[in-house]
């Protein structure tokens, strides 16, 4: 019986013990901004470099988020306040165009810089995608170019729409989340833009992007308790949820809606029309 | 909070009493005019005994069919039932309700099917061979085997109990025409004062049967084998312990009545006890048990030509339990106390292989690994009077559900964003029995509230096809617990020539579980017609009653019979499905100097109750007429037995309202059994 009481105190001890000296540990555990992101690309500057990190290994057609920072090399420190811009431009033979992107703001911490750029073509050996960077360091205003590569995703799947609606508009419309597709309910992001020349692609504001997530492959099953996608002015981008049954091939087929609840583009899905038109595409 | 019900609702009450007055008032005049001798008084239970025992000695005259799969055997019983979706493996009802509704169990173990499907009740993993007979009770009179709401089965091992036989040993072979089936059997046992050890080994192989008319049901095919040994050691004088194994495998089993087969259905079950005559001085008979049972369930549907897309569907189901029971006697009152309890682990899968092969696999859990922990205690008092007895029984249990995988819990939150990991729920149960015993007149009547948690499927599948109504059913962790408050009443006139009983019981029942189409789900399964969601009906009724009868018109020859009648209506006067029509059974049996022959009638009335939203056609009437003979002969100390028949006999091609998508049952099937004991 004694020695039962002994163990059961150690035991208690060693639990509080442990617990509390995890309370302890977690506040300073030091977080890394670009942990578990790829440096893509350094442009290398006379006292300065810019860094620009992705999740992915390389750019792709569609969204991609984008984080960058400027590393000043005199002082061996990241510039905080470099109040950047950018500016993603598309060199063909015969023309020239933007992408539609979201301006570069300041993450958690104040040296990265994050926004995204939603490609709507792939680079090759003589069209070319070129960013330009604005920023101030140390007072001066500079400007640095890179040509990137952009290819498309290995994965094959659409993810990006780029469509005229019925209101003869030109819209991008890209898929942002789930980045990893769960069998439960998905919080469903995409991005919304309009075309208004070859250099502008403002942010559409307050449609409604309805979901209908179909598999092909088992009948064109479909699953319950989506929502519609709708304007979220905070993250200035498209909310919805996603309902995925099982693992498998996705083919989300959607609609898009105007203020006035106008089709823009899509169809319903029926028994006589299997598919909309507009659709992402999700394998997991 | 859900409202409050009322234990016996008057309503019920009066009904299913006005129901049995009716019922019984048709019968009682008939039979009333009776000379009365005395008679020993014996309770007549509304229990039921079916004996299997295949290898003992006597028993062979009473079967008609030895070395039958236990299906059959328990088909036999008056009051279940099997619904068949092949040539094995049927499932086992009564009172019109099926697994989830019933606590059935081998030798006191629950154990928990691994199919998602009901492709595997638990029936299908013992063999006659390992048993020596079904405890059947009706309604709550089967409470002290689980919760239930129609009734429990307990299905008792055959064991040789430190009898002083010493060694004996029995060799058995049977053979069946109509669907080759084989049958080869053998059992080994040792007993004596101290020490017993029984094991028994069976194997059987079918193929295809034809239904009347030579009309092959394809894929209806099995093979199966069976060992089990179970010994007892006497640590003393009112002192021993015992234990059993029994390992179960089914391969390439058909079923022509859904679009899978199985290519594995395996079952170990094993267990340890302790038996002590007395206990604290006053009670007796203490027994207690503690098991493991491992289930594995392998669905396959690559013979099949034909099929939309490949699938796997594995399943597993674990169980482990304990209960421990003893007996307690003072003056009129015997009490009989029980505690178990059992924890189970339920995981399902499904596979599917797309068309096209560059598209991922299409992966759900079907069953999310699913905890189940349940923890009862069960308390009996029969009351012995002059001429009449009183039982008094109860079960109080705890029951809680827990979904362990994360990957499930998520998809079930697809349905219910709201649900909790666990749920726990109080079961209750209460039950009076009465015995009345008036000249040659048995009067039983009861009155039972008892109550029930949903099974697996009916909380947490997740898209189980159901070929029957060709639906995709999906659970619901939120149900209510369904109770059922029963009436039950019989009468029996005992002669020394004849018996004749005529009962009834009335079950209506409270948050009746069924599915319920929800038009606005789409299906998975390609080719189902929608999807159901288990649901909470307000309330069903059930009915059934029965008159059976036995004459002995001499030494040599005795008749018997029965007729049922069952009915059951949901809340809004619809029928439910899987009710039996008027169904009835008569028999001639023989029985002279070691010969014994019978004749028997099975038939069913024309199924008018039935309801097409549950995939239900009507069925036809049908009748079929069998024959059996046999021969028992003594070989200096040695027994051999022969027995044949036919059964069908004239190849009636009929489906019954159990049979799923109305798959002919076998048609004229010739079987010879051939068994050689030696003491």
């Amino acid at each position: 019986m004694k020695t039962l009481k002994y163990i059961l105190a150690i035991f208690f001890l060693s639990v509080s013990f442990v617990s509390c000296s995890s309370e302890d540990e977690n506040p300073t555990v030091e977080q890394n901004p670009v942990e578990g992101l790829t440096m893509i690309y350094e442009i290398p500057a006379a006292d300065h470099t810019v860094q620009i990190y992705s999740e992915k290994q390389n750019l792709e057609v569609g969204y991609n988020e984008i984080l960058i920072r400027i590393k000043d090399l005199a002082s061996d420190t990241y510039v905080a306040n470099a109040a950047p811009n950018w500016m993603p431009i598309m060199h063909m033979e015969t023309m020239q165009h933007s992408a539609p992107h979201s301006m570069l703001t300041n993450t958690d911490e104040s040296t990265v810089y994050k926004g995204h750029i939603v490609f709507q073509m792939a680079s090759n050996d003589t069209e070319y995608w070129e960013v330009v960077f604005n920023y101030s360091l140390n007072g001066q205003q500079k400007e640095e170019a890179l040509r990137i590569a952009v290819s498309q995703p290995t994965d094959e799947l659409n993810k990006t729409q780029v469509f005229m609606g019925s209101d003869d508009t030109r819209y991008v419309l890209a898929y942002v989340n789930p980045k990893d597709p769960k069998v439960a309910v998905n919080d469903l992001q995409a991005v919304l833009y309009k075309m208004e020349n070859m250099m502008s692609f403002p942010i559409v504001e307050n449609y409604k992007i309805p979901v209908d997530p179909r598999m092909p492959g088992m009948g064109n099953h479909s699953s319950p308790n989506n929502e519609d996608m709708t304007y979220t002015s905070a993250t200035k981008m498209y909310d919805g949820k996603l309902s995925l049954t099982m693992t498998g091939y996705w083919r989300i087929n959607l609609k898009l809606l105007n203020e006035n609840g106008e089709i823009l583009k899509g169809e319903d899905v029926t028994e006589a029309n299997p598919e909309s038109s507009l659709y992402f595409e999700l394998e997991f | 909070m859900k409202a409050l019900i009322p234990v016996f609702p008057l309503k019920g009450i009066l009904m299913g009493c006005l129901w049995c007055a009716l019922f019984c008032g048709v019968f009682i005049p008939q039979v009333h005019a009776q000379v009365t001798p005395a008679d020993s008084l014996k309770l007549i239970q509304l229990n039921e005994v079916v004996i299997i025992s295949a290898g003992k000695q006597l028993d062979h005259q009473k079967q008609r069919k030895p070395l039958s799969t236990l299906d059959e055997f328990l088909e036999s019983s008056r009051s279940i039932n099997m619904v068949k979706r092949g040539a094995y493996a049927w499932e086992p009802t009564m009172n019109d309700m099926a697994s989830e509704r019933l606590a059935v169990t081998i030798d006191g173990m629950q154990i928990f099917g691994a199919c998602t499907d009901k492709m595997d009740p638990i029936t299908s993993y013992v063999d006659v061979s390992n048993l020596a007979e079904a405890q059947i009770g009706s309604g709550q009179q089967g409470a002290v085997f689980g919760n239930t709401i129609g009734g429990g089965i307990n299905l008792k091992l055959d064991k040789s109990n430190f009898r002083p036989t010493g060694w004996n040993g029995s060799l058995e072979s049977a053979f069946e025409s109509n669907n080759t089936m084989r049958v080869f059997g053998g059992e080994l046992n040792y007993s004596d004062e101290k020490f017993y050890l029984n094991s028994d080994g069976i194997y059987r192989k079918a193929d295809n049967y034809y239904a009347g008319g030579d009309e092959e049901v394809k894929f209806s095919q099995f093979e199966k084998y069976n060992f089990s040994i179970n010994s007892g050691y006497k640590l003393a004088e009112g002192k021993s312990i015992s234990a059993t194994l029994i390992y179960d495998e089914a391969n390439d089993v058909g079923y022509p009545a859904l679009t899978m087969d199985v290519s594995l259905a395996r079952a170990v079950i094993g267990s340890v006890g302790f038996n002590q005559d007395t206990l604290f001085g006053n009670l007796s008979n203490w027994q207690s048990k503690l098991y493991y049972n491992n289930i594995k369930h392998v669905m396959d549907d690559t013979k099949r030509p034909d099929v939309p897309i490949h699938m796997d569907m594995p399943g597993w189901s674990e169980t482990a339990g304990f209960y421990t029971q003893a007996n307690f006697n003072k003056e009129k009152n015997h009490f009989f106390f029980k505690w178990d309890g059992f924890y189970n682990k339920s995981y399902a899968e499904m596979t599917m292989y797309p068309t096209n092969g560059y598209e991922p696999l299409m992966f759900m859990l079907t069953w999310p690994d699913v905890r189940t922990t349940n923890v009862g205690f069960y308390a009996e008092d029969h009351i012995t009077f002059q001429k009449a007895s009183l039982k008094l029984s109860t079960r109080l249990a705890y029951h809680a559900n827990t979904v362990a995988d994360d990957f499930g819990l998520n998809s079930l939150k697809i349905f219910y964003p709201e649900m909790d990991r666990t749920n726990t729920r109080f079961l209750k149960s209460f039950s009076a029995q009465y015995h009345k015993m008036v000249k040659d007149f048995h009067f039983n009547g009861g009155l039972s509230y008892g109550e029930r948690a949903p099974s697996v499927s009916e909380g947490y599948g997740f898209y189980l096809f159901n070929s029957f109504d060709n639906h995709d059913y999906i659970g619901d962790p939120e149900l209510n617990t369904e109770s059922s408050a029963e009436a039950n009443f019989s009468v029996t006139l005992k002669k020394p020539i004849f018996e004749i009983t005529a009962g009834a019981n009335y079950f209506h029942m409270y948050n009746y579980i069924i599915g319920v189409v929800d038009p606005s789900l789409s299906t998975m399964t390609i080719g189902a017609q929608g999807v159901k969601i288990y649901n909470n009906l307000d309330f069903a009724q059930l009915f059934n009653a029965s008159l059976s009868g036995r004459y002995t018109i001499s030494n040599a020859f005795k008749l018997s019979g029965n007729v049922s009648y069952h009915r059951g209506i949901d809340n809004e006067g619809e029928n439910l499905p899987l009710i039996s029509p008027l169904s009835y059974r008569g028999a001639l049996d023989f029985y002279k100097n070691q010969f014994s022959a019978s004749l028997s009638v099975d038939g069913a009335g024309e199924q008018t109750n039935y309801n097409p939203a549950y995939g239900e056609t009507k069925s036809a009437a049908y009748a079929t007429l069998s024959a059996s003979f046999g021969k028992r002969f003594f070989l200096k100390d040695n027994d051999l037995f022969l027995k044949a028949g036919i059964e069908n006999i004239f190849d009636t091609n009929y489906s019954t309202y159990t049979d799923w998508n109305n798959i002919p049952r076998i048609g004229r099937n010739l079987y010879l059994t051939i068994s050689y004991s030696i003491n």
